[in-house]
């Protein structure tokens, strides 16, 4: 909301630096967001007369003029040819900044001196449209007479300063100048000067022109009207046309600019009919019939359906009602008699029509925050008494005012005791009471009633009588306090929030670094992943106003997200880059989705550059570790279309899957536009968390030496290194401490289709120093199952 | 005998002290003591003495024996010496070279500052609450005192599955499910991501994340929740940090505050990153309102709380001078490596 501060000033007495005065509404809930000088970049433009025009000496196209500045007589050379003698124009003297910071300095045009310019609006920073009156092209001639030196601003209504205010959903009281100068005025502890409206009244009874019925009294508790005749319609003057272009409204004609002023000073939208269009002088209001047309203000064709009110007369419709008139009852040249129409319509009615016909304007916007229904009469009378003001046409006797139901001013009892045990405050009751009634709160002070203005529609409970008493009182005035005593609880993470930050520490600590990825995607992902039609992946919670397909499911895999990020780091030249995310995918629990879905967390790891598969899968198991987790197993797995079918394995904890790793498919690769070696691993965090145990316990320090055997063996290439360490650890004994793989050797001196495989294996007794025959005896058992099971062969 | 001892000495002392490393020190140790050494000969020859002479050569052999082994432990310490400074003298790197390491990989900023601030509010005894991304509109509106048609339920604001169910436009039902599931006291903070429906750009995302914080018991006021909230603002931005709350307007408080911390860089005199003000707008705060507290069957004469909520990637690009929110979700590895 853009209040002009001249325009406050009627109402209210504001005699502070303005800064300080935006700094007092911010800190009392009218937040302003800024201060706009009018003009500030204009200086030293000033209203010249011009005295005598000589053509140039040395130039056809140019003048020379001699112009009185107030001051001084000055020189400037000029190849303006809209000007006479005599004219008063705006004169940009030596030294003047104009609109965008452009300076005007002294010059010489074609050897003759030139002590300043003339300007056209454009260059004051206008157009034509705010200044009618100026030329399409040349100087500014400024119609009414000003003393030369009149600084420019004046001239253009630019003395005034506008503070733009950010008014909260809850006050719509406050989208107005009215409403801004009553917090004002308790804000500053001023006098809210209200205003005084005194008609004449010139014409007959308005009754004789118009009838109005409210057909569906739900959707508009309140119809107010006044009749206006022998209507002059010509442009409003100067100083309502300053003040609308200073709040941000263009002015057209008296009439309009009137209902825009009004709307703007009370915060209640108007609407002007041409009465000659109302048919039978009837104005009905009622819900729209279904498929009826109608043609609004913007020259749009509009059908309407039965959920929407319309005004209408007996024929047709002449006005969607709080959001937009029709072309037929429209306001012309030769508009003789109106009707002002100031009414109440119910808010979400009004924010629902302008939703379905896509029409939003300043008045349903208003409209649907709910408006004060007594403001009706108010601003109705405002607008005629303008008309008076204004010279535009003759007001009728008396209002048409259709108001049946009438809403009565909410009443709540208040506890000084209870608003200061929510607050922490010690207000007395008098400074409450002093408090409520600089608002227009009536109190009854025996029994503690609040009686509440029906602008304040806001004011429900006593919660909100406290919130008066904390902005007045001074939010910050509030001592700060310490919860100590109450509400003491134990604060810590749960088990599962604890084993969450191990995982993320792990992969941090693993080298990997940490991405976010938007959680919603495009349901092309599965074709570029490779799934399957029938993969389950592919049902999907879908999001019924996406921002645009890419963003339209929820997202069932996190792997095209990871490959996306390791394209962009991938394509930005970067060798190498190890990444994790913890976050949800979404899964369905029926289509069409009518329970909330399951939102399982997962881990998901990408890598690429030195990485291979054995690094992720080392990152994998270091996480298995921290985590106390033992029995896990990397299973071969050949099917995943999405993964190299010889590069992957699926994970599993206790024989349960908890995951896939491996090497992305270099269709897959090349798609994303990722390198040919890409690693992604996804890890299902639940099960993580269900397997994990934090606590440790300690194993003691072996006290007799170890003793340990090289081998080294022949065996069939498709055996894993998997099942012959199962039949290491199962022969071993008690006494086999670790195995370790330092060598599988392909190549010369091993038979085709045949590799080598070489252990150290590490024997140690927890009560006594091994014999050589103790391990012998374990190694033969280890060398016989070997070669029985495997058929392996000793080198 | 005698001369033969004698003269074993001083060949042995001599050839002691001409030995340049100890492999010849060895040798020299050999030639003379070993078992088949020459004074261990000559001693082997003891048999022959008369046993007059015995005592006086063997005392003889044995002070040779031990004035050469000494000869040899003082040869040898200063023999290794000068092999230990050769090679100290050999051995230099230029330090100046890489250090080798497995760098760290690091936190996302957004982890970062939600960590950092759920760790402040632990330390207060608040537990961590969370809740669905995908959540019931009454979670979301009603049960937060949004009525039906209120202008913040605008469908361009919030991405809906469908009539009954949307994305989450703020971590405050978390508040509505934990009233629901938990008695007073009530202290919980919920981190979360969140959604609506704004295009892209340097200061927009449809998803970003929030921190939420309610306080639920008897007797709790205002006074606490600025007390709370400067503890906060303190253990985040600095023990000089300032707070100031301004009225405003939320459905689900009464009374509403924005709250503003003073600047973290200029301190409040007023900068380019405060925009001069002196102040940055961080929190929605306010006391739970008494529809809220009821619609979770909480008696709101007997209970009060406070809530407040911020946006972790406001905090975290003013806390890192991050200019573009598009920063924060591309994840250039060279940006996530900063933090």
């Amino acid at each position: 909301m853009k209040a002009p501060i001249n325009w406050l000033k009627d109402y209210v007495d504001i005699d502070l630096e303005y800064k300080d005065f935006a700094d007092k509404m911010t800190m009392s809930g009218s937040k302003v967001e800024g201060l706009e000088e009018q003009g500030e970049e204009i200086s030293k433009v000033v209203v010249g007369k011009i005295l005598s025009m000589e053509k140039h000496p040395n130039a056809d196209r140019l003048q020379v003029c001699k112009v009185d500045t107030g001051n001084e007589d000055i020189q400037i050379v000029t190849g303006a040819d809209n000007i006479n003698e005599g004219d008063l124009v705006p004169i940009a003297l030596a030294g003047a900044t104009l609109a965008e910071g452009k300076k005007i300095s002294k010059g010489k045009l074609r050897g003759m001196v030139s002590e300043g310019m003339m300007c056209s609006v454009e260059e004051l920073g206008f157009s034509k449209e705010d200044y009618p009156d100026a030329p399409d092209d040349g100087i500014y001639i400024i119609g009414q007479s000003y003393p030369v030196g009149t600084d420019i601003k004046e001239v253009l209504g630019l003395d005034d300063t506008i503070v733009e205010f950010e008014i909260t959903s809850n006050r719509p009281d406050c989208l107005s100048i009215i409403g801004l100068a009553r917090e004002a005025a308790v804000t500053l502890n001023k006098d809210f000067k209200k205003p005084d409206i005194s008609l004449k009244e010139m014409g007959d009874e308005a009754q004789k022109y118009a009838e109005v019925e409210i057909k569906d009294a739900d959707l508009c508790p309140r119809y107010a009207a006044r009749i206006v005749k022998d209507v002059k319609i010509e442009p409003s003057p100067k100083w309502m046309r300053d003040r609308l272009k200073a709040a941000g409204v263009r002015p057209i004609n008296n009439i309009v600019d009137i209902t825009n002023y009004v709307m703007l000073e009370y915060g209640q939208p108007m609407h002007a009919f041409d009465l000659t269009d109302i048919e039978g002088q009837k104005i009905i209001v009622r819900r729209a019939l279904e498929g009826e047309e109608i043609k609004t203000l913007d020259d749009i064709d509009r059908k309407l359906d039965s959920s929407m009110l319309v005004i209408a007369d007996e024929k047709r419709p002449v006005a969607v009602a709080g959001v937009m008139g029709a072309t037929n009852s429209e306001i012309s040249e030769e508009t003789k008699t109106i009707l002002f129409e100031s009414a109440n319509f119910n808010g979400p009615s009004v924010r629902i029509t302008a939703k379905k016909l896509g029409l939003r304007t300043e008045s349903s916007g208003r409209f649907e925050k709910g408006l004060d229904v007594q403001n009706t009469l108010l601003a109705v009378d405002r607008a005629v008494q303008l008309v008076e003001e204004l010279n535009a046409g003759v007001v009728c006797k008396g209002v048409i005012d259709c108001y049946e139901k009438k809403q009565q001013d909410r009443e709540l009892k208040f506890s000084p005791q209870s608003i200061n045990e929510l607050l922490g405050t010690n207000v007395t009751v008098e400074e409450m009471i002093k408090i409520f009634k600089s608002l227009e709160f009536k109190v009854n002070e025996s029994d503690l009633t609040v009686k509440i203005p029906s602008f304040r529609q806001d004011i429900e409970r006593e919660a909100d009588l406290a919130e008066e008493v904390a902005r007045f009182y001074g939010y910050n005035n509030i001592e700060a306090t310490l919860l100590s005593g109450k509400a003491s609880t134990l604060g810590k993470k749960t088990f599962k929030q604890k084993t969450e930050d191990m995982i993320k520490d792990t992969m941090i600590a693993c080298g990997l670094s940490e991405t976010y990825t938007y959680s919603f995607t495009s349901p092309k992902v599965f074709d570029r992943i490779k799934l399957p039609k029938e993969s389950e992946l592919r049902n999907t919670v879908d999001i019924q106003n996406p921002l645009g397909e890419d963003f339209s499911i929820m997202r069932t895999t996190t792997i095209p997200e990871m490959l996306q990020v390791i394209s962009t780091n991938y394509n930005r030249r970067i060798e190498e880059v190890g990444l994790f995310e913890k976050s949800f995918v979404y899964i369905p629990k029926q289509q069409p989705v009518k329970e909330l879905p399951v939102e399982k967390p997962v881990l998901t790891l990408g890598m690429y550059g030195k990485a291979d598969f054995y690094t992720l899968k080392g990152v994998v198991e270091e996480l298995f570790s921290v985590l106390g987790i033992t029995k896990y197993d990397f299973v071969p797995e050949k099917n995943n279309p999405t993964f190299h079918p010889g590069r992957t394995a699926v994970v599993k904890i206790n024989d349960q899957y908890v995951g896939t790793i491996g090497e992305i498919h270099p269709d897959v690769s090349d798609e994303f536009e990722c390198p040919q070696r890409t690693y992604i691993g996804v890890i299902e965090i639940e099960k993580l968390v269900d397997n994990a145990s934090l606590e440790f316990e300690y194993t003691p320090l072996p006290k007799f030496p170890a003793m340990t055997r090289d081998i080294a063996m022949l065996v069939k290439d498709e055996v894993l290194v998997k099942e012959i360490e199962d039949i290491l650890k199962q022969r071993g004994g008690k006494i086999l401490e670790e195995i370790k793989l330092f060598d599988v050797y392909k190549g010369k001196q091993v038979p085709d289709g045949m590799k080598s495989v070489a252990y150290s294996i590490t024997f140690r007794a927890a009560d006594k120093t091994l014999k050589e025959e103790d391990v012998n005896k374990a190694m033969k058992k280890i060398l016989d199952g070997l070669k029985k099971n495997i058929g392996a062969e000793l080198r | 005998m005698k001369e033969q001892l004698n003269s074993i000495k001083n060949k042995a002392e001599a050839e002691i002290s001409n030995v340049e490393t100890i492999s010849e020190l060895e040798n020299v140790r050999v030639k003379y003591l070993g078992k088949k050494g020459e004074l261990t000969s000559v001693l082997r020859g003891m048999g022959s003495l008369t046993p007059e002479e015995r005592p006086v050569v063997g005392q003889m052999a044995n002070e040779i024996r031990s004035f050469l082994e000494n000869r040899l432990v003082d040869v040898k310490k200063e023999l290794a010496k000068k092999e230990r400074d050769l090679r100290l003298k050999e051995e230099v790197i230029d330090v100046t070279m890489p250090g080798k390491v497995k760098s760290l990989g690091k936190k996302h900023p957004l982890t970062s500052v939600i960590d950092e601030i759920t760790e402040v509010f632990i330390g207060m005894g608040y537990e961590i609450a969370e809740g669905p991304e995908v959540e019931k509109d009454y979670y979301n509106f009603e049960a937060l005192n949004i009525p039906e048609n209120h202008p913040a339920k605008d469908v361009q604001d919030t991405f809906y599955i469908n009539e009954n169910m949307l994305l989450r436009t703020q971590t405050s039902p978390v508040q509505i499910r934990v009233m629901e599931n938990k008695k007073p006291p009530i202290k919980v903070i919920c981190p979360g991501r969140v959604y609506r429906s704004d295009a892209v750009d340097a200061t927009h995302s449809p998803i970003f994340h929030q921190v939420e914080g309610l306080v639920v018991d008897k007797g709790v006021t205002m006074g606490d929740l600025i007390g709370t909230l400067k503890i906060f603002a303190k253990s985040v931005f600095g023990e000089k940090t300032d707070i100031r709350l301004r009225p405003h307007h939320f459905p689900f408080t009464e009374p509403s505050a924005e709250v503003d911390v003073s600047c973290w860089t200029c301190g409040g005199k007023g900068c380019r990153v405060c925009k001069g003000e002196g102040w940055i707008e961080i929190l929605g705060a306010g006391m739970v309102h008494p529809n809220v507290l009821e619609c979770c069957g909480i008696d709101s004469s007997v209970y009060s709380g406070f809530a407040f909520g911020l946006g972790a990637e406001r905090t975290a690009m003013g806390r890192f001078n991050i200019d573009d929110m598009r920063l924060l979700y591309e994840n250039d590895i060279r940006f996530l490596k900063q933090f």
